[in-house]
Parts: C-alpha cells; sequence; structure tokens
C-alpha cells in the first residue's frame, strides 16, 4: 500500500463529505415531513387516504432507488415542453434536485412505516390520561403522542438515516460528485481500487458512526425517566445518636 | 416516423421490446439469485464465527458486518470491478498479456451482492440461532450426536424456520441492489431500459416499465416468503 497515495486520496474524497452530507440531511428532512404526512394518512382511518399511502409505500419500497433516480432524472425528459410549459423545467434539469428529490420520496416511504411503528406504539392509557385531563386534537398530538411515538420510533430511524447516507452515493451515476463519485473517478483514473476504497469506505465508516453516537445522545437526553436517579450523597451523621 | 404506441414500445412486436425486456428481467432474478446464494454460504460462516468463533475470530466477523452494512454498496461493486480487472491484468502481464482485461460484469456483480448480503444474513442467522432453545441442543448432544450431524439435523431446519422473515428482508434488498450492477455494462433490467431509452428517446415509458416489473417481482417474493413461512411454521403452536 502506497500511503501518500492513500493520504492525497483521503483529501480528495473529503471534499466530496459536505455534498454527500447535503444531499443526505436535505433529504431526511423533507422526508420526515412526507412520512409524518403518510404516517397520518395510514392511521386517519379514512379508507381512500389509508388506500393512497398503502400504494404509494409499496411503490416506492418495492422498486429500486436508481430506478427511482433515472425515471425522474432521464425520464421526465420526455416531457420536457410540458414542463418547460409549467415553468418547473429549470428543477427537474439539475441533477441535484433530481436526486434529492428521490431521495426524498424514497425515504419518505420507509420512515412512513418507522413513525407509524412509533405512533401505534404509543400506549393507551397515556391517551385516556390525556384526553381525562381535557387535551384533545393536536395538543394531545404535541404534548403526549408525538413525544413518546419519537422515542420509540429512533433507533429504527436513526438506521434509516444511516442508509440514506449510504443512498446517497447513487447520486454518483447522475453526475454528483460527491464522496462515491470522486471515488468512482479516481478508481478509473488511477486503477488503485482497493486504496481508494480503502479510503472512501473509511470515510463513509466515520459519517455513519458519527451519525450513530448522535442519536444515541438523542436517545438518552428523551428517556430520563429510563435512566437510574442520580446517586444521593448519604448523610455522614449517625442515624442513632 | 410516426410515434409509437407505450404498447408497441414494450410489446413483442416487430418494433418492441417486450423479449428484449424480458431476458433482462431474468438475468436481474439470475444474478440477485446468485448473489443471495453466495450470501447464504458467506453469512452461515460468519454467524458461525460471530457464535462459536474465539475472540479474534468473533472480532472479525463483527468488523465485517459492520463495514460491509456501513459503506455504500455501489463502492463495493466498484472495488470488485474494477480491482478484479486490476488483479486479472497484474495476473496477465506475469504471462504477457497486456492491457485490460475485462471481468465478467455477471461475476462481479454476483460476488459484490454475495459479499454484502452475507453481512446481513449473518445477522439474520445468528438471530434465528438465538431463538433455537438450549435444550434441543442439549438433547441432541446426549443422544450422542456429532458436531455435522446436530448441524444438519437440529440447528438448520430451526433457524431456517425462523430465519424465513429476514431472509426474505434481504432478498427484497438483494433484488434493488442488482440494478446497481447495471453501472458496470451487466444487461440486466436496469440497463437494458438504459439501452432501449436511448436508442428510442422514450426515457419515461421504459424506465416505468422497468419499475413495474420491478413491483411484480418484489410481489410475487413477498408472497412466495408468506408461502415458506407459514409452511415452515405449520408444526408450532402459535401463541395467541
Amino acid at each position: 500500500m502506497d500511503f501518500s497515495f492513500m493520504r492525497d486520496t483521503f483529501f480528495s474524497l473529503l471534499s466530496g463529505v459536505p455534498l454527500t452530507l447535503n444531499l443526505a440531511l436535505t433529504a431526511v428532512a423533507f422526508g420526515a415531513v412526507l412520512a409524518m404526512l403518510l404516517a397520518l394518512m395510514r392511521m386517519s382511518g379514512i379508507r381512500v387516504l389509508d388506500a393512497i399511502a398503502q400504494a404509494y409505500v409499496f411503490v416506492f419500497r418495492g422498486t429500486p432507488l436508481l430506478v427511482q433516480i433515472f425515471l425522474i432524472y432521464y425520464g421526465l425528459g420526455q416531457f420536457r415542453p410540458t414542463l418547460q410549459e409549467l415553468g418547473l423545467w429549470t428543477f427537474f434539469r439539475e441533477p441535484y434536485w433530481c436526486a434529492v428529490l428521490a431521495l426524498t420520496l424514497n425515504t419518505g416511504a420507509y420512515a412512513s412505516e418507522i413513525f407509524r411503528g412509533g405512533l401505534q406504539s404509543v400506549p393507551h392509557q397515556q391517551v385516556e390520561a390525556a384526553r381525562a385531563c381535557g387535551m384533545s386534537g393536536f395538543l394531545l398530538f404535541r404534548r403526549i403522542v408525538f413525544p413518546i411515538a419519537v422515542r420509540q420510533a429512533l433507533p429504527a430511524y436513526g438506521s434509516e438515516i444511516i442508509l440514506m447516507v449510504k443512498a446517497t452515493s447513487l447520486a454518483s451515476v447522475i453526475t454528483m460528485m460527491e464522496v462515491t463519485g470522486i471515488a468512482a473517478k479516481l478508481i478509473s483514473q488511477t486503477f488503485r481500487a482497493v486504496e481508494v476504497f480503502v479510503v472512501a469506505g473509511l470515510i463513509y465508516l466515520i459519517l455513519n458512526f458519527a451519525i450513530t453516537r448522535i442519536i444515541m445522545a438523542l436517545e438518552w437526553w428523551l428517556s430520563p425517566h429510563l435512566r437510574r436517579p442520580p446517586a444521593v450523597e448519604p448523610r455522614l451523621e449517625a442515624a442513632h445518636v | 416516423m410516426q410515434q409509437l404506441s407505450y404498447f408497441e414500445l414494450v410489446g413483442f412486436g416487430p418494433n418492441g421490446w417486450g423479449w428484449a425486456l424480458l431476458t433482462a428481467t431474468g438475468m436481474t432474478l439470475a444474478v440477485a439469485a446468485c448473489g443471495f446464494l453466495i450470501g447464504s454460504v458467506v453469512g452461515t460462516f460468519v454467524a458461525w464465527g460471530k457464535i462459536g468463533g474465539n475472540l479474534a475470530v468473533r472480532s472479525l466477523a463483527d468488523g465485517y458486518t459492520t463495514v460491509l452494512r456501513g459503506i455504500p454498496d455501489l463502492l463495493v461493486i466498484y472495488l470488485f470491478y474494477f480491482g478484479g480487472s486490476a488483479a486479472l491484468g497484474a495476473i496477465g502481464s506475469l504471462f504477457g498479456a497486456e492491457g485490460f482485461i475485462g471481468v465478467p460484469a455477471f461475476l462481479t456483480g454476483a460476488l459484490a451482492i454475495g459479499i454484502v448480503s452475507g453481512a446481513y444474513q449473518a445477522e439474520v442467522f445468528r438471530g434465528a440461532f438465538q431463538v433455537v432453545s438450549k435444550g434441543e441442543i442439549e438433547a441432541a448432544r446426549s443422544v450422542g450426536m456429532h458436531r455435522w450431524l446436530m448441524f444438519r439435523r437440529i440447528i438448520a431446519p430451526q433457524v431456517l424456520r425462523y430465519a424465513i422473515p429476514g431472509l426474505g428482508n434481504t432478498w427484497q434488498l438483494v433484488l434493488k441492489e442488482s440494478a446497481l450492477i447495471s453501472v458496470t455494462g451487466l444487461v440486466e433490467l436496469l440497463r437494458q431500459s438504459h439501452i432501449a431509452a436511448g436508442s428510442t428517446r422514450r426515457p419515461f415509458d421504459f424506465y416505468i416499465t422497468a419499475a413495474v416489473l420491478y413491483l411484480i417481482i418484489t410481489w410475487v417474493s413477498t408472497y412466495l416468503f408468506q408461502r415458506a413461512e407459514t409452511y415452515s411454521l405449520r408444526g408450532l403452536r402459535r401463541a395467541s
């Protein structure tokens, strides 16, 4: 192994990290809103909304992400005149926005199932107790249901965020130069696949390790009731004199 | 030239791409199935290392599953494709061959998928093994079964029974991952759609067809795995 080559590779790949994180975080942020919407649709009890959300999840979880990216980036080009008329072409012309859109739609489908699991895990007693105190509607959701659901869903949602970071690598196929895109370029220029792979893999592992830690810290912060109470200083004077 | 209708385009007529798409779907299934089987073999050994290995083997197995589940699959595919060609080129130059030697895309694709899905399957097998009751294994040992016989008669059937749902999830992952192999030029479903889209300038029609074909495959496999699950649980009493 050639360490000076690996050091240079490390710094070239590092320049792709901002784009990787940018894609992942933008998609996760928009995807979370979409997922919440889908989860509420599934739990609304209105049959039409439930069926729409179910079909959406089925389609986006049942097809490869790369197909979704190609469908948006190349496929919509077939309707270019229409899109130009609508003024949407400037959006769909950019590989960045196509990648963000595909990742958002994709993570929305996966995360909605996670959120639904979290919402369903909220104990009935809690809701009943809140109703007994006179809470209802949005207040009940904001104060009782949402916090409990978030805490339940957080571990699974953490894995989904990591999956998203990995999924951003597919954006390299539509010319986005994030970490994998730069790695592919370096490999095809130098033919030193193993060294580039090791360095790129290391970068992804560091990113994912950091995300795992952040999620773990969030989990710890959100569950004070599950922690052992802080040790009380024993009183020094004797109990009986 | 007059515009072909959608059904002429993806149909089986003289100008249709139907047969090409169907063949490519077969290729997708073949490469996914090969990758999945390689992954099962890898996963079995890695799970074995995680359960029964000494500290060195265990940390090696843990490292493998952590690393392979933490890096993008596309990178692994690039490693196998370009790394394989580089290695073959180095071997070839020993024998006097010169220049770039391409590795068969099917082989590298199946291997890359196998190595990645092996990490997921190892976790599935390990989880399933922990459900097998210790009493069964003690009973097998007490009637004098040796390791291989015990594995074949007692452990493998029960682990497989509990692993079916997890294996179903892994198979879906593998299926979707197989689309990534199109970057190496293997003519599977996505690559074929790309080719057809390029030559007819009807990208949307072909990618939506590919999406529908993928959906059919995942839908049928979900059904088959559900059937397999009910079949495997036929002897078990459900606590309900």
